[in-house]
């Protein structure tokens, strides 16, 4: 039964940190190279450019629900289960989402490398 | 890729790992927290550790916007992944922890990650198109038509 809520908190991380991940992603690319932004209209106008993207805030609040059901999925589950798990599906589960939806090109080189990354993140928790 | 760059993928790599083990020492100093009094919520701030693993977390995410701001998250988000590689190499020399078998291949199988990521292009072409139409002399007006 434990393990179950721990894989469900592993669900609910790998989910809500994609989201998070994608939302920022995108409000970024929104907003625009942020050091040509600094030269042209001082930090002000940058942090305030950032703040006013509606996405930006969804993002934060996704990485904040991702944050507490690491916390909760910590004291159901294992540290050397639920970390890795975790992090390495968001790995995958990220290359996934950033061809879907933010139409990066993910090719061959990457999906590789998503895979090398996500192997070696739980060889190294193990 | 400038050199600069670079300089605030490393950032990301080195911000996220030392803030983590701050924040990990701090935690450990404190004991057990529970969710159920809210001063223990609040309590963790005033632990200096704990304080300066929060100042460089956010350092970090100040860090990582950036990067995503000029870089496809694709490309970003392996970069993240080093500073598990950077926790294992300092605890292996400065601490000369043992690291097994496993994890030395676990290791390289993430350095081999980042390197693949690394030698590919940051932006993927569609992206490059954009932000070649966003250095025309303003763009936040153009933001507000597209």
């Amino acid at each position: 039964m434990k393990d179950l809520y721990a894989w469900a908190a592993i669900g609910l991380i790998v989910l809500a940190s994609t989201t998070g991940d994608v939302l920022l992603s995108y409000s970024m690319k929104r907003v625009g190279d942020v050091s040509e932004l600094w030269k042209r209209r001082g930090i002000l106008a940058m942090i305030g450019h950032i703040l006013a993207t509606p996405t930006f805030a969804l993002g934060l609040m996704a990485m904040g629900v991702a944050f507490y059901s690491l916390l909760f999925g910590l004291s159901w589950g294992n540290l050397s289960l639920v970390v890795p798990a975790s992090s390495s599906l968001t790995f995958v589960a990220n290359a996934i989402a950033a061809r879907v939806f933010l139409h990066e090109r993910v090719g061959r080189r990457r999906w590789i490398a998503a895979l090398l990354v996500a192997g070696g993140v739980v060889l190294m928790a193990i | 890729m400038t050199f600069r760059k670079y300089l605030v993928l490393a950032g990301i790599t080195a911000f996220s790992t030392a803030g983590d083990s701050l924040l990990a020492r701090g935690m450990k100093q404190l004991g057990g927290v529970s969710l159920h009094h809210y001063s223990d919520l609040l309590l963790p701030v005033l632990n200096p550790f704990v304080a300066a693993g929060i100042l460089l977390l956010l350092a970090f995410f100040s860090c990582y916007l950036a990067a995503l701001s000029w870089a496809d998250l694709t490309f970003v988000l392996p970069a993240t992944s080093l500073g598990y590689v950077l926790v294992a190499l300092i605890a292996h020399f400065s601490f000369h922890e043992e690291i097994s078998p496993t994890r030395w291949l676990g290791i390289a199988l993430i350095a081999a990650g980042v390197g693949f990521v690394a030698a590919g292009p940051s932006v993927t072409p569609d992206r490059q198109h954009r932000k070649s139409r966003d250095l025309s002399p303003d763009p936040a007006s153009q933001e507000v038509k597209s």
